[in-house]
C-alpha cells in the first residue's frame, strides 16, 4: 500500500506532541516520588532513624550466679557447678551427620539426647547454638578442643548448674531448683526478666523455693546488635550480673548427716536445736531423696518411684508431718494444772489402770495401773490416769493455752516449704470444726496427746528448749545473709514459773535416768551428757472392748500402717541445756523402745560432735551400739569447710 | 510510511556508525549500571565476588549486545519485530509448561549460564511489535474499532500467559507498555477514557469479587494489596518489608548514613536487598541526597529518548524508542513507589541497578534499539 509523505509526518508530529505528554507525565511521577523522598528521607528521618536503632539494638540477659548455700560451719550445701556442654552451629559445621558422627567417636552421646538435638537443629536457624550434649566431664572436653579442628561448628560452653553435695542428706532443708514452668509464673506472678532466659533455673522446694529473692540475684543485661534474624553480630556494652546473695544456714551439716543415716530404714522425722537460741542444727526425714535429680529434671519413673513410696519420700515429717503428739504432750498439761493451781507437786492419784467418767472407760497404757504416783512419778513413768484426773480439774481451755505458750498448735515461719500449723484444740475450735459440743472426754484424751491434738516434731522441738530454758524459744533456720547475722536476740522468759519447770524437768530427767522412767534403757551413762526427756506412744485406730478383753493385740502383730506412732522429746545436757531433740517415727510401735534410743544417739552426737563412743552406752547396749554405729550410712570423712569461706559476720 | 520511502541524504555505514552513537545515552547507563555494581557491594558486605561481579559480567555482556543491536539498521528491527514476538509469546509458553517455578511463580527458563524471564523479553517484543504493526497501519485507519482490537489482541496474550505464572507485577507493566504504545501511535483519546472507566469498574470487580466463588486474584495477590493498603496492620508478617524499607529509606536522612553504613541492609532487616529492594540502601546509605540523583539519572535517560523519538521522523523508530522509554520509566517508577510504600509489593527490579540477568540484558538490548534508531535516523 502507497502512502502520502503528509500522512507519515502529520502522523509523526503526532506522535511527537504525545511523546511530550508522556514525558510530562514522566516529569509528573519523577516529582511525585521526589516528594515522596524527601517526606521519609527529610521530614521524618529522625522517627525512621529511631525505628532503625531499636531494630539495630537487641538486649540480652545475662543470667546472674545463684547464691551459694552453705551450713554453720562453711560447709557447702549448695554449689553452682560448672556445666560443661557442647554446642553445634548448623552453619559453621556444613555436614551435620558427619560432624555428630566425629563427636560420637570422640565422646558417648545419648542416642534420645542426640535424636532431639537433630530434630531442634532442623527447626531452628542455622546460626543458632543448639546444645548436643550436657554435662560432659573435664576430659571430654578436652578431647572435644582436641578435635576441633575435625569438628567444623562445635563449641564447648561453660555454663552454671546447681548442685547439690550433701544429696539426699539435706534434700528437706535445702531443697532443690527447678525449671520456671508456665505454672510457677502463674502461681507467683514473678515477672522478673531474669525468668525468661532460657533454662534459667529457681528454687522451688524449701529454702531453694522460699530464699529465691536473696538467692536469684540480677541479670545483667548486654546491649548487642542483631541483624533481622536474630544473630548477634557484636557486643556494643554489657552490664555485669549481680549475683545471689549466699546464705548460711544454722544447720550442722556432720550432725544432718548423722541424723538422716540414724533414721534410715524409717519412715521417721527429727529436729535438733540449739535450745538457748532456737537455731536448727539438724532437721532429718527420712526416707528421703536425691535433689540433684530435680535439678536436671527427674524422669516419670524415678517420680512415680518417689511418689508411690508409702513411706512418702517427698513428705517433710519433721515440718509438715502431724501426728498425734501422746504422753509428750504430758509436760504442757502438768504446767497448766501447777499455773492454775489444781494440782501440788506433791499431790497423789491412785491408778488403777483404767478411769471412769461418765459411762466411758478411760484406760492408761499401763493395765496393771500405777498405784499411787505424784507429779514426777506421773512424768518418768508416763501416768495416763493422773493426767486424766488433773485434765479435769485444769479444763482445755488453759491447756490449749499453756500449748501455745510452749510452742505447739502455733505456726512457726522457717523458710520452708510446708510448715504445718498443728492443733492444740479449743472448746470453740470443736464448736466450729466439728459441730460438736466439748466433752469432758475430749479433754481427757486431749491430757495425753491424743484426739484432736496434733504435732510436728518441729512443734515438740520448740515445746522442748522452751521447757529446757524457760524462754520463748523461735526456731530459726537462718544464719546469716551474705555475712550479716539473722539470728534473733536472746529470747525472753516465757513467763512460767521456774519452780513449776524445775519439777517438769525433774520428771523428765527421771524418764531417762530412773529405773522406772519410760526411756531409762535409753540412759546415758557420763552424767555431764545426761539426757531428760519423754516418750510417747500415739494411737492411729481406737482399741474396742472386745480387743481389750481378749487382750490389745501388740504393735509387732499389727500392720504397718496400724502401729502406734512412735515419739521422743528430749534434751541435754540435763544440768545445762544446749539441745533440744524431737523424734517421730511413723508407725515405730513405742516411743520408748524405738523412739527413745534414736534420740539419745542424736543427743550424743550432737554434744560430742562426732559419732558417740559405746563407753556412754549402758554396759549391756555398748556392742550392739558398736554394730549400729559400723552400719550406719555416715560419712566417714566428715563434711569439710570448701575453700570459699563464709564471709565473716560482722 | 517507513524509512525507505524518505530521501536519505546520509547514513553512515560500517564502523563509521560508532562515531554516530548516542554517547551522552551510554555515559547514563554506565552511570546507573555503577550505582548498581556500588550498592551491590555495600548490600554484600563489601563483598564484590558476591553479586557485583556477575553483574558487571552481565553488564559487559549487555553492553556487547546493546552494540550490535545498535549497529543493525532499525528497518532490520521493524522486519523481524513480529517474529521476535512470536518467539517471546513460544517462551511464555514453554515456562507455562516446563518453566522453573521460584517465588511461588513460573517464572525461568535455566540457560545454564543464566535463567531467562520471557515476560522481561516480552516487554521490549510487545513494544517492537505494536510500533511495527502502527507503522504498517494506515494512519486513518488507527482508530477504527477493528485495528484497535487486534493490538488489543496482541496486548492480551502476553497478559495472559504472565498472569498464570502468577507474576501480577509483570502482566501489568505489559498492560501499561502495550496501552502506551498504543496512546503514542495516536489512537483517539475516547478510546483510553473508556479504558480507564472500564479499569475503575474492574478493580471494583477485583474487590468484590473477594471471598466468592468467581475471586479474581489469587489471595497472595490480595493479602499484597491489603499490606499495601495498611502495613501497620501486620508489621512482623505480610506488612514487614514494607515497614522495613520505609525505616531503611527514612532513617537515611539528608545525606544517608555512608556507604556501608546502612544498619537495616546491614543486618538484613531488609528483604530481597539485593533485588527489588536495592533502592532502599542506596536511600539508607547516601540519603535524599544519592536516591534522587539517581531518579535523576532515570529521568534523564528518559529525556534522551524523548529526544531520539522527536528527531527521528520514522513512525516505526519513534514509537518503539518512546515505548522503551515507557518500559524503562515504569520499571522504575513501579520499583521505587514500591519502596516508598506508594504502590503494592510487586516483583519488579529497579533497572539496571537489581541484581538479575534476565532485566539487565533485555534492557540494554531495548537500548540498542534506541541507539540503532539514533543512528539510522533520516537526516
Amino acid at each position: 500500500m502507497k502512502r502520502t509523505v503528509k500522512d507519515t509526518e502529520d502522523s509523526t508530529r503526532q506522535i511527537g506532541r504525545r511523546s511530550l505528554f508522556v514525558g510530562g507525565l514522566f516529569l509528573a511521577t519523577g516529582a511525585v516520588l521526589t516528594g515522596r523522598m524527601r517526606y521519609l528521607q527529610v521530614e521524618r528521618a529522625d522517627d525512621f532513624r529511631l525505628l532503625a536503632e531499636e531494630n539495630r539494638i537487641n538486649i540480652r540477659l545475662l543470667p546472674p550466679a545463684r547464691g551459694l548455700i552453705f551450713d554453720r560451719g562453711g560447709v557447702l550445701l549448695a554449689a553452682n557447678e560448672q556445666n560443661y556442654r557442647v554446642t553445634l552451629v548448623r552453619e559453621d559445621a556444613g555436614d551435620v551427620d558427619a560432624v555428630l558422627a566425629e563427636l560420637a567417636r570422640i565422646v558417648t552421646l545419648d542416642m534420645t539426647a542426640l535424636e532431639r538435638a537433630r530434630a531442634e537443629i532442623a527447626r531452628r536457624p542455622p546460626f543458632v547454638p543448639v546444645t548436643i550434649a550436657d554435662r560432659l566431664s573435664w576430659a571430654e572436653i578436652s578431647a572435644i578442643a582436641v578435635n576441633a579442628p575435625a569438628l567444623p561448628g562445635i563449641t564447648p560452653e561453660v555454663g552454671l548448674s546447681r548442685v547439690y553435695p550433701m544429696g539426699a542428706d539435706l534434700a528437706h532443708v535445702v531443697g532443690y531448683v527447678g525449671p520456671v514452668s508456665d505454672y510457677y509464673l502463674e502461681q507467683t506472678g514473678d515477672t522478673d526478666p531474669v525468668l525468661q532466659i532460657p533454662d534459667f533455673q529457681v528454687g522451688r522446694y524449701n529454702v531453694e523455693a522460699r530464699m529465691e529473692r536473696v538467692l536469684r540475684g540480677r541479670a545483667g543485661t548486654k546491649r548487642v546488635e542483631v541483624n533481622a534474624g536474630g544473630r548477634v553480630m557484636r557486643e556494643l556494652d554489657r552490664d555485669p550480673p549481680d549475683p545471689g546473695g549466699d546464705l548460711q544456714l544454722t544447720i550442722d551439716a556432720g550432725l544432718q548427716n548423722y541424723v538422716e543415716a540414724r533414721l534410715s530404714g524409717e519412715s521417721a522425722g527429727a529436729i535438733v536445736m540449739d535450745c538457748q537460741s532456737g537455731e536448727i542444727l539438724a532437721l532429718g526425714s527420712t526416707p528421703t531423696f536425691d535433689p540433684n535429680l530435680f535439678v536436671r529434671g527427674i524422669s516419670t519413673a524415678a517420680w512415680n518411684g518417689l511418689n508411690n513410696d508409702r513411706y512418702r519420700p517427698l513428705a517433710n515429717k519433721a515440718t509438715q508431718g502431724l501426728y498425734p503428739p501422746g504422753s509428750t504432750y504430758k509436760m504442757i498439761v502438768a504446767l497448766a494444772a501447777l499455773e492454775a493451781g489444781v494440782i501440788t507437786p506433791d499431790e497423789t492419784v491412785f491408778c488403777p489402770g483404767h478411769m471412769d467418767v461418765g459411762d466411758r472407760r478411760f484406760h492408761c497404757w499401763n493395765r496393771g495401773g500405777h498405784g499411787r504416783v505424784n507429779l514426777i512419778e506421773s512424768i518418768s513413768q508416763s501416768c495416763d490416769v493422773y493426767f486424766y484426773e488433773f485434765a479435769q480439774r485444769v479444763g482445755i481451755e488453759a491447756m490449749s493455752d499453756m500449748a501455745k505458750r510452749l510452742g505447739c498448735g502455733v505456726r512457726h515461719d522457717l523458710p520452708m516449704s510446708g510448715i504445718a500449723e498443728g492443733l492444740a484444740p479449743t472448746m470453740q475450735w470443736k464448736a466450729q470444726n466439728r459441730g460438736a459440743a466439748w466433752v469432758v472426754g475430749d479433754s481427757l484424751n486431749a491430757s495425753i496427746g491424743q484426739g484432736f491434738v496434733l504435732s510436728s516434731p518441729l512443734h515438740l522441738a520448740v515445746m522442748t528448749a522452751r521447757l529446757a530454758t524457760g524462754r520463748a524459744i523461735v526456731p530459726t533456720l537462718i544464719r546469716s545473709i551474705d555475712g550479716i547475722s539473722q539470728l534473733p536476740d536472746q529470747a525472753a522468759d516465757i513467763g512460767i514459773d521456774a519452780g513449776h519447770l524445775q519439777l517438769v524437768q525433774r520428771g523428765m530427767w527421771q524418764v531417762n535416768n530412773d529405773r522406772l522412767g519410760t526411756a531409762y534403757s535409753s540412759r546415758v551413762e557420763v552424767a555431764d551428757y545426761a539426757i531428760a526427756g519423754k516418750t510417747g506412744s500415739s494411737q492411729v485406730r481406737n482399741i474396742t472392748a472386745a480387743e481389750r478383753a481378749s487382750g490389745v493385740i501388740s504393735n509387732a502383730d499389727l500392720p504397718w500402717e496400724r502401729r502406734d506412732h512412735a515419739l521422743y522429746v528430749g534434751y541435754a545436757p540435763y544440768d545445762n541445756p544446749r539441745y533440744a531433740c524431737s523424734v517421730i517415727v511413723e508407725h515405730g510401735g513405742g516411743g520408748s523402745a524405738v523412739a527413745a534410743p534414736i534420740a539419745r544417739d542424736i543427743l550424743l552426737r550432737a554434744q560430742l560432735g562426732e559419732v558417740p563412743p559405746p563407753t556412754l552406752y549402758p554396759a549391756n547396749q555398748r556392742r550392739d551400739i558398736e554394730r549400729l554405729h559400723r552400719e550406719l550410712p555416715i560419712l566417714r570423712t566428715p563434711p569439710t569447710p570448701t575453700g570459699r569461706t563464709v564471709r565473716s559476720q560482722a | 510510511m517507513s524509512f525507505l520511502e524518505y530521501n536519505v541524504k546520509f547514513t553512515p555505514t560500517g564502523w563509521r556508525k560508532i562515531l554516530y552513537l548516542n554517547w551522552p545515552l551510554i555515559v547514563l547507563l554506565i552511570a546507573v549500571a555503577g550505582v548498581g555494581f556500588l550498592m551491590l557491594t555495600s548490600v554484600a558486605g563489601g563483598r564484590i565476588d558476591r553479586w557485583a561481579e556477575p553483574q558487571i559480567e552481565r553488564f559487559a555482556l549487555g553492553f556487547i549486545l546493546m552494540l550490535i543491536v545498535a549497529l543493525v539498521p532499525i528497518w532490520f528491527w521493524r522486519n523481524v519485530s513480529a517474529l521476535a514476538f512470536g518467539l517471546s509469546v513460544l517462551l511464555l509458553l514453554f515456562v507455562e509448561f516446563f518453566g522453573v517455578v521460584g517465588m511461588g511463580a513460573q517464572r525461568w527458563i535455566d540457560l545454564g549460564f543464566m535463567r531467562l524471564q520471557p515476560s522481561e523479553l516480552t516487554k521490549i517484543t510487545l513494544v517492537m511489535v505494536l510500533a511495527a504493526y502502527y507503522d504498517w497501519l494506515d494512519v486513518s485507519k488507527k482508530s477504527r474499532l477493528l485495528y484497535v482490537i487486534f493490538p488489543l489482541v496482541l496486548i492480551a496474550i502476553p497478559v495472559a500467559l504472565t498472569l498464570r505464572q502468577p507474576d501480577l507485577g509483570t502482566a501489568l507493566l505489559l498492560l501499561m507498555g502495550g496501552g502506551a504504545v498504543m496512546f503514542l501511535a495516536g489512537v483517539h483519546w475516547a478510546y483510553f477514557a473508556g479504558v480507564i472507566a472500564l479499569g475503575v469498574g474492574a478493580v471494583f470487580a477485583v474487590f468484590t469479587s473477594r471471598g466468592t466463588g468467581w475471586q479474581l486474584l489469587q489471595d497472595y495477590q490480595y493479602r499484597r494489596i491489603d499490606t499495601f493498603l495498611n502495613p501497620s496492620n501486620d508489621p512482623l508478617g505480610a506488612g514487614y518489608h514494607i515497614t522495613q524499607s520505609q525505616i531503611a529509606l527514612g532513617s537515611g536522612g539528608w545525606t544517608g548514613r555512608g556507604f556501608m553504613e546502612g544498619t537495616q541492609s546491614r543486618l538484613n532487616f531488609l528483604p530481597e536487598k539485593h533485588t527489588d529492594f536495592i533502592f532502599t540502601t542506596l536511600a539508607e546509605e547516601f540519603g535524599f541526597v544519592g536516591a534522587s540523583s539517581l531518579l535523576a539519572l532515570y529521568i534523564l535517560i528518559l529525556v534522551f529518548c524523548i529526544v531520539i523519538a522527536r528527531a527521528t521522523r520514522d513512525r516505526f523508530a519513534a514509537l518503539l524508542v518512546m515505548g522503551i522509554a515507557v518500559a524503562f520509566f515504569l520499571y522504575f517508577a513501579v520499583n521505587m513507589a514500591m519502596v516508598m510504600g506508594l504502590a503494592p509489593v510487586v516483583g519488579v527490579p529497579l533497572p539496571l541497578v537489581s541484581y538479575g540477568g534476565s532485566a539487565m540484558l533485555v534492557l540494554m538490548v531495548a537500548f540498542g534499539l534506541v541507539q540503532s534508531a539514533h543512528i539510522h535516523r533520516p537526516r
